[in-house]
């Protein structure tokens, strides 16, 4: 399963999703939104995606995770649209025989998320709102 | 030749539209077709950013030649997670 959502994400869905007889792991992680970040007080966030590119990647991601190590299965869904803070904003579950590629394969979607999938996240902030990553002109990695 | 431009984020909101049709000569480049919207959108261009851009859902380089019909996204730095 790999989604973009505009409802609250439910890790339980994603456990039952990854859920595998020959696995003896499942690694999740589950990222949230904060209150803060860079000194500014954030008091809401919104979450844009290429909704069809998005799911793309993602599969993508799940595709080079089961080339680089032996895993059973992946599940990942992101949230779009308003998000209150405190709520999960992304959550991935991988399962696998073993712990060290759940762990491992878990680690490794989240960067390429934050790297390679196209999802922008603006804050809204007392007197302001930023579409984070544009701000400061960083160059991305991919090419 | 046609080709549906969509845009996100900082984007649309600088151009005031999720989506756009244009009109490009055979041949163009999806980096010729950005220098084009830069005409008919003067506030597209964000200073300092740099955009990856997507044909038909896949990543590709500035060179990649459009063909008619195709899906163009102009993808500013992304921020998911």
């Amino acid at each position: 399963m790999y989604r973009v959502s505009a409802k609250p994400l439910v890790l339980q869905e994603l456990v039952d999703c990854v859920t595998d007889p020959e696995a003896g792991a499942i690694a999740t992680f589950i990222g949230t939104t904060r209150n803060n970040n860079e000194g500014r007080k954030v008091i809401a966030l919104d979450y844009e995606a290429y909704p069809e590119m998005a799911e793309k990647e993602l599969a993508r991601v799940g595709e080079e995770a089961n080339k680089k190590w032996e895993i059973c299965r992946m599940a990942i869904v992101h949230r779009i649209g308003p998000v209150e803070i405190t709520e999960p904003s992304v959550i991935i579950a991988v399962s696998a025989a073993h712990r060290d590629a759940a762990f491992a394969a878990c680690r490794f979607a989240i960067e390429e998320i934050k790297r390679s999938v196209p999802i922008w996240k603006k804050e809204v902030y007392e007197g302001g709102e930023i579409w984070i990553g544009t701000q400061s002109g960083q160059p991305l990695t991919r090419s | 030749m046609k080709v549906r431009v969509k845009f996100f984020a900082i984007l649309r909101e600088r151009v005031g539209a999720a989506a756009a049709t244009k009109e490009i000569i055979e041949g163009s480049s999806v980096g010729q077709l950005w220098q084009a919207l830069q005409q008919d959108y003067p506030k597209l261009a964000v200073p300092g950013i740099r955009l990856l851009y997507a044909v038909n859902q896949n990543y590709v380089g500035p060179d990649h030649v459009l063909q008619d019909g195709d899906e163009v996204v102009f993808i500013p730095p992304v921020s998911g997670g």
